[in-house]
Protein backbone atom coordinates (compact mmCIF):
# COMPACT_ATOMS: atom_id res chain seq x y z
CA UNK A 1 0.00 0.00 0.00
CA UNK A 2 1.05 3.55 -0.70
CA UNK A 3 2.40 5.48 2.48
CA UNK A 4 1.44 8.91 2.95
CA UNK A 5 4.40 11.09 3.29
CA UNK A 6 6.06 13.39 5.79
CA UNK A 7 7.84 16.27 4.17
CA UNK A 8 10.82 18.91 6.35
CA UNK A 9 10.58 21.91 3.99
CA UNK A 10 14.47 23.60 4.01
CA UNK A 11 14.27 27.67 3.32
CA UNK A 12 17.88 28.00 1.82
CA UNK A 13 19.13 31.65 1.41
CA UNK A 14 22.12 32.26 -0.25
CA UNK A 15 23.56 28.75 -0.28
CA UNK A 16 22.52 28.50 3.37
CA UNK A 17 19.56 27.16 5.52
CA UNK A 18 17.83 29.80 7.58
CA UNK A 19 14.96 30.18 10.32
CA UNK A 20 15.99 28.97 13.21
CA UNK A 21 17.68 25.06 12.84
CA UNK A 22 18.54 23.89 16.64
CA UNK A 23 19.77 20.56 16.19
CA UNK A 24 22.22 19.94 18.66
CA UNK A 25 23.39 17.08 16.67
CA UNK A 26 24.64 19.20 13.88
CA UNK A 27 27.90 20.26 13.14
CA UNK A 28 26.81 23.07 11.24
CA UNK A 29 22.94 24.01 11.47
CA UNK A 30 23.02 26.33 8.21
CA UNK A 31 24.56 23.06 5.86
CA UNK A 32 21.84 22.01 4.18
CA UNK A 33 23.46 19.03 2.78
CA UNK A 34 23.87 17.95 6.74
CA UNK A 35 20.54 18.50 7.26
CA UNK A 36 19.10 16.79 4.78
CA UNK A 37 21.26 13.92 5.92
CA UNK A 38 19.71 14.89 9.36
CA UNK A 39 16.32 14.14 8.19
CA UNK A 40 16.81 11.01 5.53
CA UNK A 41 18.32 9.38 8.68
CA UNK A 42 15.20 10.06 10.75
CA UNK A 43 12.93 8.92 8.38
CA UNK A 44 12.10 11.69 6.05
CA UNK A 45 10.07 10.31 2.78
CA UNK A 46 11.37 13.69 0.81
CA UNK A 47 12.53 16.85 1.11
CA UNK A 48 11.65 20.25 0.04
CA UNK A 49 14.24 23.03 -0.53
CA UNK A 50 12.47 26.40 -0.95
CA UNK A 51 15.15 29.26 -2.62
CA UNK A 52 14.32 32.45 -0.89
CA UNK A 53 17.43 33.92 -2.08
CA UNK A 54 15.97 37.52 -2.77
CA UNK A 55 18.78 37.92 -6.13
CA UNK A 56 19.17 36.13 -9.03
CA UNK A 57 22.73 36.09 -8.90
CA UNK A 58 21.97 33.66 -6.28
CA UNK A 59 20.57 30.91 -8.43
CA UNK A 60 24.04 29.59 -9.16
CA UNK A 61 24.53 28.85 -5.41
CA UNK A 62 21.13 26.99 -5.54
CA UNK A 63 22.42 24.87 -7.88
CA UNK A 64 25.12 23.98 -6.26
CA UNK A 65 23.31 23.22 -3.43
CA UNK A 66 21.00 21.15 -4.81
CA UNK A 67 24.19 19.28 -6.63
CA UNK A 68 25.85 18.87 -3.25
CA UNK A 69 22.51 17.78 -1.57
CA UNK A 70 21.95 14.91 -3.86
CA UNK A 71 25.34 13.60 -3.74
CA UNK A 72 24.84 12.66 -0.35
CA UNK A 73 21.32 11.85 -0.15
CA UNK A 74 19.33 9.71 -1.88
CA UNK A 75 15.63 10.37 -0.97
CA UNK A 76 13.48 12.72 -3.91
CA UNK A 77 14.41 16.03 -3.62
CA UNK A 78 11.58 18.88 -4.59
CA UNK A 79 13.07 22.33 -5.26
CA UNK A 80 11.19 25.71 -5.59
CA UNK A 81 11.51 29.29 -5.55
CA UNK A 82 12.00 31.46 -8.95
CA UNK A 83 11.49 28.92 -11.46
CA UNK A 84 10.43 30.89 -14.42
CA UNK A 85 11.05 28.77 -17.21
CA UNK A 86 11.89 25.73 -18.58
CA UNK A 87 15.56 25.95 -18.93
CA UNK A 88 15.59 27.20 -14.95
CA UNK A 89 14.10 23.77 -14.12
CA UNK A 90 16.38 22.06 -16.62
CA UNK A 91 19.22 23.09 -14.52
CA UNK A 92 17.66 21.84 -11.26
CA UNK A 93 16.94 18.61 -12.70
CA UNK A 94 20.32 18.33 -14.29
CA UNK A 95 21.50 19.35 -10.59
CA UNK A 96 19.32 16.20 -9.25
CA UNK A 97 16.71 17.97 -8.00
CA UNK A 98 13.73 15.47 -8.73
CA UNK A 99 10.87 17.37 -8.55
CA UNK A 100 10.81 21.28 -9.59
CA UNK A 101 8.09 23.53 -8.15
CA UNK A 102 6.61 26.59 -9.96
CA UNK A 103 4.00 29.41 -8.25
CA UNK A 104 4.35 32.78 -9.46
CA UNK A 105 5.57 32.39 -12.97
CA UNK A 106 2.89 29.93 -13.43
CA UNK A 107 0.05 32.69 -12.61
CA UNK A 108 1.37 35.51 -15.17
CA UNK A 109 2.60 32.14 -17.74
CA UNK A 110 0.22 29.03 -17.38
CA UNK A 111 1.85 27.30 -20.14
CA UNK A 112 4.77 27.12 -18.44
CA UNK A 113 3.56 24.84 -17.13
CA UNK A 114 2.58 22.29 -19.92
CA UNK A 115 6.07 23.33 -21.08
CA UNK A 116 7.92 21.67 -18.20
CA UNK A 117 5.94 18.75 -18.58
CA UNK A 118 6.17 18.38 -22.26
CA UNK A 119 9.47 18.36 -21.53
CA UNK A 120 10.32 16.40 -18.38
CA UNK A 121 6.99 14.26 -17.62
CA UNK A 122 4.44 15.36 -15.51
CA UNK A 123 6.21 13.71 -12.68
CA UNK A 124 8.93 16.60 -12.27
CA UNK A 125 6.21 19.30 -12.31
CA UNK A 126 5.02 20.51 -9.00
CA UNK A 127 2.71 23.52 -8.90
CA UNK A 128 3.24 25.54 -5.74
CA UNK A 129 0.21 27.09 -4.29
CA UNK A 130 -0.18 29.56 -1.44
CA UNK A 131 -3.60 31.03 -0.45
CA UNK A 132 -5.42 32.56 1.64
CA UNK A 133 -9.10 32.99 2.44
CA UNK A 134 -10.70 36.27 1.41
CA UNK A 135 -12.00 38.66 4.35
CA UNK A 136 -13.57 41.07 2.17
CA UNK A 137 -12.41 41.57 -1.27
CA UNK A 138 -13.21 45.27 -1.69
CA UNK A 139 -10.75 46.00 0.38
CA UNK A 140 -7.79 43.94 -1.19
CA UNK A 141 -7.43 46.30 -3.97
CA UNK A 142 -6.69 43.90 -6.83
CA UNK A 143 -5.99 44.50 -10.60
CA UNK A 144 -8.89 43.23 -12.72
CA UNK A 145 -11.82 41.08 -12.31
CA UNK A 146 -12.75 38.88 -9.56
CA UNK A 147 -15.32 36.47 -10.86
CA UNK A 148 -13.86 33.66 -8.99
CA UNK A 149 -13.26 35.16 -5.94
CA UNK A 150 -17.03 35.64 -5.67
CA UNK A 151 -17.59 32.06 -5.64
CA UNK A 152 -14.42 31.11 -3.63
CA UNK A 153 -13.45 31.22 0.11
CA UNK A 154 -9.61 31.74 -1.01
CA UNK A 155 -7.27 33.48 -3.18
CA UNK A 156 -4.10 33.19 -4.47
CA UNK A 157 -1.36 35.17 -3.85
CA UNK A 158 2.25 34.97 -5.81
CA UNK A 159 5.59 36.62 -5.16
CA UNK A 160 6.13 35.00 -1.70
CA UNK A 161 2.95 35.96 -0.35
CA UNK A 162 3.02 39.57 -1.23
CA UNK A 163 0.98 39.99 -4.23
CA UNK A 164 -2.62 39.21 -4.46
CA UNK A 165 -4.50 37.60 -7.69
CA UNK A 166 -7.99 36.92 -8.73
CA UNK A 167 -7.43 33.24 -9.12
CA UNK A 168 -9.32 30.76 -6.74
CA UNK A 169 -6.93 27.85 -5.62
CA UNK A 170 -9.16 24.86 -6.31
CA UNK A 171 -9.53 26.33 -10.04
CA UNK A 172 -6.23 26.77 -10.33
CA UNK A 173 -5.33 23.48 -9.09
CA UNK A 174 -7.64 22.00 -11.53
CA UNK A 175 -6.10 23.65 -14.38
CA UNK A 176 -2.65 22.84 -13.26
CA UNK A 177 -3.48 19.33 -13.33
CA UNK A 178 -4.57 19.62 -17.06
CA UNK A 179 -2.12 21.55 -18.05
CA UNK A 180 0.49 18.93 -16.78
CA UNK A 181 1.33 19.37 -12.77
CA UNK A 182 2.16 16.03 -11.58
CA UNK A 183 1.88 17.22 -8.22
CA UNK A 184 0.35 20.46 -6.16
CA UNK A 185 1.95 22.19 -2.90
CA UNK A 186 -0.62 23.73 -1.15
CA UNK A 187 0.27 26.10 1.63
CA UNK A 188 -2.64 28.08 3.56
CA UNK A 189 -0.62 31.49 4.17
CA UNK A 190 -3.48 31.98 7.08
CA UNK A 191 -2.21 28.78 9.07
CA UNK A 192 1.41 29.57 7.90
CA UNK A 193 3.85 30.14 11.33
CA UNK A 194 0.46 29.74 13.51
CA UNK A 195 1.39 26.01 14.62
CA UNK A 196 -2.70 26.10 15.23
CA UNK A 197 -2.91 23.10 12.30
CA UNK A 198 -3.35 23.02 8.90
CA UNK A 199 -6.43 24.60 6.89
CA UNK A 200 -8.18 21.58 6.24
CA UNK A 201 -11.22 22.72 4.31
CA UNK A 202 -8.85 24.58 1.91
CA UNK A 203 -6.86 21.18 1.95
CA UNK A 204 -9.96 19.11 1.15
CA UNK A 205 -11.23 21.05 -1.51
CA UNK A 206 -8.08 21.08 -3.48
CA UNK A 207 -7.17 17.55 -2.84
CA UNK A 208 -10.72 16.16 -3.15
CA UNK A 209 -10.93 17.77 -6.59
CA UNK A 210 -8.15 16.78 -8.59
CA UNK A 211 -6.39 13.51 -9.58
CA UNK A 212 -2.98 14.40 -8.45
CA UNK A 213 -0.96 14.29 -4.81
CA UNK A 214 -1.44 17.27 -2.94
CA UNK A 215 1.23 17.85 -0.34
CA UNK A 216 -0.17 20.07 2.73
CA UNK A 217 1.93 22.87 4.10
CA UNK A 218 1.29 25.62 6.40
CA UNK A 219 0.17 25.47 10.26
CA UNK A 220 1.90 22.05 11.90
CA UNK A 221 2.04 22.76 15.27
CA UNK A 222 1.50 19.21 16.82
CA UNK A 223 1.53 15.83 15.95
CA UNK A 224 -2.65 15.37 15.40
CA UNK A 225 -2.07 18.27 13.14
CA UNK A 226 -0.17 16.02 10.28
CA UNK A 227 -3.09 13.23 11.52
CA UNK A 228 -6.10 15.57 10.30
CA UNK A 229 -4.44 16.88 7.28
CA UNK A 230 -3.90 13.16 6.14
CA UNK A 231 -6.96 12.37 7.46
CA UNK A 232 -9.51 15.43 7.35
CA UNK A 233 -8.00 17.41 4.87
CA UNK A 234 -7.19 14.26 2.39
CA UNK A 235 -4.04 15.14 1.97
CA UNK A 236 -1.13 12.77 0.15
CA UNK A 237 1.60 14.35 1.77
CA UNK A 238 2.36 16.19 4.65
CA UNK A 239 4.80 19.32 5.05
CA UNK A 240 6.61 21.22 7.96
CA UNK A 241 9.83 23.47 8.71
CA UNK A 242 10.28 25.27 11.52
CA UNK A 243 8.72 22.47 13.79
CA UNK A 244 11.19 20.13 13.01
CA UNK A 245 14.36 22.74 12.71
CA UNK A 246 13.35 23.70 15.99
CA UNK A 247 13.57 19.79 16.69
CA UNK A 248 10.38 20.42 18.47
CA UNK A 249 9.41 17.23 16.70
CA UNK A 250 10.98 14.61 15.20
CA UNK A 251 10.07 13.29 11.79
CA UNK A 252 10.16 9.54 13.08
CA UNK A 253 7.78 10.70 16.14
CA UNK A 254 5.60 11.93 13.57
CA UNK A 255 5.49 8.62 11.71
CA UNK A 256 5.33 6.28 14.86
CA UNK A 257 2.38 8.53 16.12
CA UNK A 258 0.37 8.04 12.79
CA UNK A 259 1.33 4.44 12.56
CA UNK A 260 -0.56 4.60 15.71
CA UNK A 261 -3.48 6.11 14.45
CA UNK A 262 -3.52 3.76 11.23
CA UNK A 263 -1.63 5.99 8.98
CA UNK A 264 0.58 3.75 6.26
CA UNK A 265 4.39 5.60 7.01
CA UNK A 266 7.27 4.53 5.55
CA UNK A 267 9.68 2.95 8.79
CA UNK A 268 7.58 3.86 11.60
CA UNK B 1 41.21 4.10 -17.61
CA UNK B 2 37.47 3.79 -19.03
CA UNK B 3 34.68 3.41 -16.63
CA UNK B 4 33.70 -0.42 -16.28
CA UNK B 5 30.16 0.74 -16.13
CA UNK B 6 28.46 3.17 -19.22
CA UNK B 7 25.12 4.94 -18.02
CA UNK B 8 23.03 5.54 -21.46
CA UNK B 9 22.67 9.09 -21.52
CA UNK B 10 19.10 9.14 -21.99
CA UNK B 11 18.56 12.33 -20.92
CA UNK B 12 16.64 12.10 -18.48
CA UNK B 13 16.76 13.93 -14.99
CA UNK B 14 17.61 10.85 -12.98
CA UNK B 15 21.20 10.79 -15.09
CA UNK B 16 23.23 13.11 -12.27
CA UNK B 17 21.30 11.23 -9.33
CA UNK B 18 22.23 7.46 -11.18
CA UNK B 19 25.88 8.52 -11.04
CA UNK B 20 26.06 9.59 -7.40
CA UNK B 21 23.88 6.16 -6.63
CA UNK B 22 27.25 4.50 -8.06
CA UNK B 23 29.80 6.45 -7.05
CA UNK B 24 28.57 6.06 -3.54
CA UNK B 25 28.88 2.27 -3.78
CA UNK B 26 32.27 2.33 -5.27
CA UNK B 27 31.72 1.82 -8.73
CA UNK B 28 33.24 3.27 -11.74
CA UNK B 29 30.65 4.57 -14.03
CA UNK B 30 30.29 7.15 -17.20
CA UNK B 31 27.60 8.58 -18.81
CA UNK B 32 28.18 8.04 -22.39
CA UNK B 33 26.43 9.07 -25.49
CA UNK B 34 28.44 7.04 -27.33
CA UNK B 35 27.05 3.50 -28.18
CA UNK B 36 30.65 1.71 -28.51
CA UNK B 37 31.16 2.29 -24.69
CA UNK B 38 28.70 -0.50 -24.91
CA UNK B 39 30.81 -2.79 -26.75
CA UNK B 40 33.69 -3.10 -23.64
CA UNK B 41 31.45 -2.35 -20.73
CA UNK B 42 30.71 -4.69 -17.95
CA UNK B 43 27.87 -3.19 -16.90
CA UNK B 44 25.44 -0.83 -17.98
CA UNK B 45 22.70 1.32 -16.64
CA UNK B 46 19.90 2.62 -18.92
CA UNK B 47 18.23 5.16 -16.70
CA UNK B 48 14.69 6.99 -17.69
CA UNK B 49 12.46 9.57 -16.25
CA UNK B 50 9.56 11.47 -17.98
CA UNK B 51 8.10 10.32 -21.20
CA UNK B 52 8.57 7.25 -23.07
CA UNK B 53 9.14 9.10 -26.22
CA UNK B 54 11.72 11.31 -24.91
CA UNK B 55 13.67 8.45 -23.88
CA UNK B 56 13.36 6.09 -27.16
CA UNK B 57 14.16 9.14 -29.06
CA UNK B 58 17.33 9.83 -27.00
CA UNK B 59 18.28 6.57 -27.35
CA UNK B 60 17.57 6.30 -31.23
CA UNK B 61 18.98 9.50 -32.23
CA UNK B 62 22.68 8.49 -29.96
CA UNK B 63 22.13 5.43 -32.04
CA UNK B 64 21.54 3.28 -28.76
CA UNK B 65 19.07 0.99 -29.77
CA UNK B 66 20.65 -2.40 -31.78
CA UNK B 67 24.06 -1.91 -29.46
CA UNK B 68 21.60 -2.02 -26.45
CA UNK B 69 20.28 -4.90 -27.85
CA UNK B 70 23.61 -6.57 -28.89
CA UNK B 71 24.34 -6.05 -25.12
CA UNK B 72 21.76 -7.43 -23.16
CA UNK B 73 22.41 -10.51 -25.89
CA UNK B 74 25.57 -11.34 -24.30
CA UNK B 75 24.51 -11.24 -20.85
CA UNK B 76 26.04 -8.98 -19.21
CA UNK B 77 24.52 -7.07 -16.78
CA UNK B 78 22.03 -4.68 -17.87
CA UNK B 79 19.48 -2.40 -15.42
CA UNK B 80 17.01 -0.08 -16.87
CA UNK B 81 14.86 1.73 -14.17
CA UNK B 82 11.61 3.31 -14.88
CA UNK B 83 10.94 4.76 -17.80
CA UNK B 84 14.00 2.69 -18.38
CA UNK B 85 12.51 -0.36 -18.04
CA UNK B 86 9.16 0.89 -19.79
CA UNK B 87 11.11 0.91 -23.04
CA UNK B 88 12.39 -2.73 -22.62
CA UNK B 89 8.91 -3.92 -23.87
CA UNK B 90 7.37 -3.37 -26.80
CA UNK B 91 6.06 0.40 -26.77
CA UNK B 92 3.56 2.35 -24.69
CA UNK B 93 0.20 4.13 -24.99
CA UNK B 94 2.10 7.18 -23.68
CA UNK B 95 4.05 7.71 -27.19
CA UNK B 96 3.75 6.67 -30.38
CA UNK B 97 7.92 5.71 -31.29
CA UNK B 98 8.29 1.61 -30.82
CA UNK B 99 9.97 0.38 -28.04
CA UNK B 100 13.57 -1.47 -28.00
CA UNK B 101 10.99 -5.29 -27.54
CA UNK B 102 13.75 -7.09 -25.61
CA UNK B 103 10.56 -7.99 -23.93
CA UNK B 104 7.01 -8.81 -24.92
CA UNK B 105 4.03 -6.38 -23.69
CA UNK B 106 2.84 -3.29 -23.55
CA UNK B 107 3.01 0.19 -21.28
CA UNK B 108 0.09 1.20 -19.95
CA UNK B 109 -1.18 4.00 -18.11
CA UNK B 110 -2.84 3.68 -14.76
CA UNK B 111 -7.02 3.03 -15.15
CA UNK B 112 -8.80 6.40 -14.86
CA UNK B 113 -11.37 4.79 -12.06
CA UNK B 114 -8.32 2.87 -10.08
CA UNK B 115 -9.44 2.17 -6.38
CA UNK B 116 -8.61 0.19 -3.21
CA UNK B 117 -10.72 -0.46 -0.97
CA UNK B 118 -13.46 1.79 -2.25
CA UNK B 119 -11.41 4.88 -2.19
CA UNK B 120 -10.09 6.49 -5.56
CA UNK B 121 -6.24 6.75 -6.41
CA UNK B 122 -4.18 9.05 -7.45
CA UNK B 123 -2.11 9.05 -10.67
CA UNK B 124 1.12 9.60 -10.60
CA UNK B 125 1.69 6.82 -8.39
CA UNK B 126 3.82 9.11 -6.57
CA UNK B 127 5.56 7.95 -3.17
CA UNK B 128 7.29 4.54 -1.20
CA UNK B 129 5.25 1.90 -1.63
CA UNK B 130 5.78 -2.28 -0.70
CA UNK B 131 7.90 -4.21 -3.27
CA UNK B 132 7.35 -8.55 -2.99
CA UNK B 133 9.97 -9.97 -4.59
CA UNK B 134 9.84 -13.32 -6.08
CA UNK B 135 11.58 -16.24 -4.73
CA UNK B 136 13.73 -16.43 -7.70
CA UNK B 137 14.53 -12.66 -8.08
CA UNK B 138 15.47 -12.50 -4.27
CA UNK B 139 17.94 -15.65 -4.57
CA UNK B 140 20.40 -14.92 -7.12
CA UNK B 141 20.26 -11.49 -8.97
CA UNK B 142 20.30 -7.66 -8.42
CA UNK B 143 17.05 -7.76 -6.07
CA UNK B 144 19.37 -10.33 -3.64
CA UNK B 145 19.32 -10.17 0.05
CA UNK B 146 16.79 -7.61 -0.22
CA UNK B 147 14.06 -7.91 2.48
CA UNK B 148 10.16 -8.82 1.50
CA UNK B 149 7.94 -5.86 1.39
CA UNK B 150 10.49 -3.33 1.57
CA UNK B 151 9.68 0.23 0.75
CA UNK B 152 10.64 2.06 -2.21
CA UNK B 153 10.01 5.06 -3.86
CA UNK B 154 7.95 5.24 -7.14
CA UNK B 155 7.00 8.02 -9.32
CA UNK B 156 4.80 7.19 -12.61
CA UNK B 157 2.01 6.86 -14.22
CA UNK B 158 1.94 4.26 -16.70
CA UNK B 159 2.87 0.94 -16.01
CA UNK B 160 4.31 -2.41 -17.37
CA UNK B 161 2.04 -5.54 -18.50
CA UNK B 162 4.35 -7.82 -19.19
CA UNK B 163 2.92 -10.70 -22.10
CA UNK B 164 4.94 -13.46 -20.46
CA UNK B 165 4.58 -13.20 -16.32
CA UNK B 166 7.86 -15.21 -15.79
CA UNK B 167 9.65 -12.07 -16.10
CA UNK B 168 7.76 -10.16 -13.34
CA UNK B 169 10.70 -9.86 -10.53
CA UNK B 170 8.66 -8.10 -7.90
CA UNK B 171 5.48 -6.26 -7.86
CA UNK B 172 4.11 -3.64 -5.60
CA UNK B 173 0.08 -2.89 -4.52
CA UNK B 174 -1.81 -0.24 -6.48
CA UNK B 175 -5.31 -0.70 -7.21
CA UNK B 176 -3.94 -3.67 -8.70
CA UNK B 177 -0.71 -6.19 -8.78
CA UNK B 178 1.71 -3.63 -10.58
CA UNK B 179 4.74 -5.01 -12.27
CA UNK B 180 7.48 -3.02 -10.27
CA UNK B 181 10.63 -4.98 -11.30
CA UNK B 182 11.15 -7.38 -14.01
CA UNK B 183 14.17 -10.07 -15.13
CA UNK B 184 15.66 -11.75 -17.32
CA UNK B 185 18.68 -13.25 -17.35
CA UNK B 186 21.32 -10.61 -16.13
CA UNK B 187 18.71 -7.57 -17.77
CA UNK B 188 16.82 -6.31 -14.59
CA UNK B 189 14.38 -3.48 -14.72
CA UNK B 190 13.05 -1.53 -11.56
CA UNK B 191 9.76 0.82 -11.89
CA UNK B 192 10.76 2.73 -8.56
CA UNK B 193 13.84 4.36 -8.21
CA UNK B 194 16.43 3.16 -6.43
CA UNK B 195 18.51 5.74 -6.47
CA UNK B 196 15.66 7.46 -4.69
CA UNK B 197 15.10 4.82 -2.21
CA UNK B 198 17.24 5.16 0.54
CA UNK B 199 19.86 2.52 1.89
CA UNK B 200 17.84 -0.47 -0.03
CA UNK B 201 18.00 1.50 -3.61
CA UNK B 202 21.91 1.94 -2.82
CA UNK B 203 21.73 -1.86 -2.09
CA UNK B 204 20.37 -2.91 -5.67
CA UNK B 205 23.04 -0.75 -7.32
CA UNK B 206 25.22 -2.47 -5.07
CA UNK B 207 24.70 -5.72 -5.83
CA UNK B 208 24.63 -4.46 -9.56
CA UNK B 209 28.09 -3.81 -8.90
CA UNK B 210 29.47 -7.03 -7.62
CA UNK B 211 27.31 -9.08 -10.45
CA UNK B 212 29.38 -6.89 -13.10
CA UNK B 213 32.27 -8.06 -11.12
Amino acid sequence: MLTRRVIPCLDVDAGRVVKGVSFVDLRDAGDPAELAALYDSEGADELVFLDITASSDNRDTMVDVVRRVSSEVFIPLTVGGGIRTVDDMRRMLEAGADKVGVNSAAISDPDLISRCSKEFGAQCVVLAIDAKRVINPAILNIEGELPQLAESPWQVFTHGGRRPTAVDPVKWAKLAEKLGAGEILLTSMDADGQRTGYDLQLTAAVSENVGIPVIASGGAGEMEHFYDALETGKADAVLAASLFHFGELRVSEVKSYLAERSIPVRGA
Amino acid sequence: MSARIAIINTRAANLHSVSKALEKVGASAEVTSDPEALKNAAGVVLPGVGASDAVMRAINSQGFAGPVKKYAASGRPLLCICVGMQVLFDGSDEGEIPALGLLAGRVERFPRDLREDGKRLKVPHMGWNLVKFTPEAASDSVFSGIPQDSYFYFVHSYRCLPADPSVIAGTTRYGEDVCAAVLSGEVAGTQFHPEKSGDLGLEIYRNFVRRVG
